[in-house]
């Protein structure tokens, strides 16, 4: 028989709490949640466009910008230079400030009396109420997480092994695609999923950078404001529900390559 | 040709300096050093891996000091063999290949050849994870010599093996230099050196100490240092055969050996610790089957004791105790009597 353990026990208890905490609302939300409010939100022409913006604004600011964060976190873990604390500070700036400040910030920069305004607007794009001012405005929140995932990856690679695909003849954009990258790839996948997971769920930059056309979280705040709770509760429902279904699809495959790379 | 030129560099707390070494066309060179000798710095520093503080290397008349290590021409294998654990054996021997643009069937072709050589053919399509040292050696090696490096840089590659790995190994590093491959080799074993080097340098605290044939090197050490680090000052090559009993005999050139060894016969050497020798002034009567009537060389102070060195056909040095050597009343010229346990000598196999 096993010895009795108060420690042990506590533990367990205080871990239930925590669970609770995080699944007790959310399972609260679906359980209020009637199928038939699920299916008439689901038929919600402005509901659906808001999610399907949602998800491929998100998607399309973590590819965009993982062009360049993904070197550039490779770099952070190799190379040292002066200033490289500060480097590394100012890429966690985006977690720690407000994310409505954050907004103003990005309105501030990309406004049409700017240099970036005029410059986007010379070439048909704006970046204030339109898509392509969400995807900045979620890349800017998202990307630490990205970059930071990448980063402690790419420390883990050996530098041996980049040595010594170097001393084989290969340069040094070959060593990358070929020896680092791979061998990362899991850190930099799981980044890419955060990023691609913490833009979809943002507000607070998005909503001042475009509040229209609305992301699914902005949907969700104009028809809890306008319509109260139980209007806004199917909504928020069907997004989860979708963000999970893709969170798991991923998730999924990324253990599905990871097997097959360990055989 | 390899030639290192007053090579210099600092990092950290550890310096090396003034290393000058050649190495001829299709030579086996081993460096010969502790642990934290700077051996493995050396060889990185000539692999481009580490940049040079000061000095110069250059290989066939080509300075490659600056050059990137891409374009060096030297091939580098590591101690962990350092094999791309997502690729299968055959894409880690065929990367350099892609590397340098071959089309699909000039890289079947080479790999094929390569792992003909190197006797890994059956294992190709394994991944390196299920690998044994032995094979992610020979892998490596493989790897390194796809390109036909001018100059092979191999960091103690059988430091991880087991003895009949080892064995394997030689054997094959000595065929790869047979084929007229340039190799610089590092070690700490001074068996790996005398089983494989026409030369050896030997580095202490970041210089080398001592060039020279592993003749020259372990029977005439320049320093204290050599031979204490060695050890072997009493090493000499022959044939070893079978005896009537379970004693085994050795003949060199110049003097023959009688000893214990579960080796069989075959070309090879033998090494006595200069502590395992005895000397005498009468012909002993002992369990020693080996004595020998010499006449006394020289004697010299050892690190502690003294050396004494004595020609019974090869010259022999014993360590003894300062007040042995006054009790025997040892000078150059006096005749002594030489015994050496048959369990003393060690055989090493060629």
């Amino acid at each position: 028989m096993k010895e009795f353990q108060p420690f042990r026990l506590l533990l367990v208890f205080l871990g239930g709490i925590v669970l609770l905490f995080i699944v007790a609302p959310l399972a609260g939300m679906f359980i209020a949640t009637s199928p038939s409010d699920l299916f008439d939100t689901a038929a919600d022409r402005e509901v659906t466009g808001s999610i399907w913006l949602t998800l491929w604004t998100s998607m399309l600011a973590t590819m965009i910008f993982a062009v360049a964060a993904v070197p550039f976190s490779w770099f952070l873990a190799r190379k040292k230079f002066p200033g490289k604390r500060l480097v590394t500070g100012i890429i966690d700036v985006p977690v720690v400030i407000p994310h409505s400040a954050a907004g103003i910030a990005i309105l501030g920069f990309v406004s049409r009396d700017t240099a970036v305004g005029r410059l986007g607007d010379s070439i048909g794009i704006s970046f204030v109420g339109s898509a392509p001012g969400i995807i900045l405005a979620m890349a800017f929140v998202s990307i630490p997480f990205l970059v930071n995932a990448a980063r402690s990856g790419f420390e883990t690679v050996p530098e041996k092994l980049e040595k010594a695909a170097l001393n084989l003849g290969a340069s040094p954009a070959r060593v990358f695609f070929t020896i680092s990258l791979p061998l990362a790839w899991r850190s930099v996948l799981s980044g890419l999923i955060m990023m691609w997971a913490r833009g979809m769920s943002e507000f607070g930059a998005v909503v001042i950078v475009a509040y229209h056309p609305m992301i699914a979280p902005v949907l969700i705040w104009e028809r809890f404001t306008a319509f109260g709770l139980s209007n806004a509760r199917p909504v928020a429902v069907l997004f989860i529900s979708v963000c999970l279904l893709f969170f798991i699809v991923l998730r999924m495959l990324s253990n599905r390559f990871e097997d097959a790379e360990s055989k | 040709m390899l030639k290192v030129n007053d090579l210099s560099v600092k990092l950290g707390n550890f310096e090396l300096s003034g290393i000058s070494f050649a190495v001829e066309l299709g030579e086996y060179f081993v460096l010969l050093g502790n642990s934290g000798a700077g051996k493995s710095v050396l060889l990185q520093m000539i692999g481009g891996l580490i940049p040079v503080g000061g000095g110069r290397v250059l290989l066939n008349g080509r300075e490659i000091t600056g050059e990137k290590i891409q374009n060096r021409g030297v091939g580098l294998v590591f101690q962990d063999a350092a094999l791309f654990p997502h690729m299968s054996v055959f894409n880690n021997i065929a990367y350099p290949l892609k590397s340098k643009k071959f089309t699909t069937r000039q890289i079947e072709g080479r790999v094929g050849e390569l792992a003909e050589i190197t006797s890994i053919s059956h294992i190709l399509r394994r991944s390196p994870r299920n690998l044994s040292g032995g094979e992610m050696q020979r892998v490596a090696l493989a790897r390194a010599l796809a390109l036909e490096p001018e100059c092979l840089l191999l960091d103690e590659p059988l430091s991880s093996l087991d003895v009949q790995l080892r064995g394997e190994l030689r054997s094959l590093l000595r065929e790869i230099n047979g084929r007229g491959q340039t190799v610089v080799h590092v070690t700490h074993d001074y068996e790996e050196a005398v089983l494989l080097a026409k030369r050896i340098g030997v580095i202490e605290k970041g210089s080398i100490v001592q060039t020279g044939s592993p003749a020259e090197v372990f029977q005439h050490p320049r320093s204290e240092f050599v031979a204490r680090f060695t050890g072997i000052r009493n090493f000499f090559g022959g044939t070893l055969r079978e005896g009537d009993t379970s004693l085994k005999h050795f003949t060199g050139p110049d003097q023959q050996f009688t000893l214990l060894s579960d080796e069989p016969p075959g070309e090879g050497f033998v090494v006595i610790r200069a502590e395992d020798v005895i000397i005498s002034d009468s012909k002993p009567l002992s369990s020693a089957v080996n004595n020998f009537k010499g006449r006394v060389i020289s004697i010299g102070p050892a690190r502690i004791g003294s050396e004494v060195i004595v020609d019974i056909g090869v010259e022999v040095g014993a360590l003894l105790s300062d007040e042995s050597v006054a009790a025997l009343q040892l000078k150059a010229g006096k005749e002594v009597w030489l015994s050496i346990k048959a369990s003393a000598i060690k055989f090493i196999r060629k």
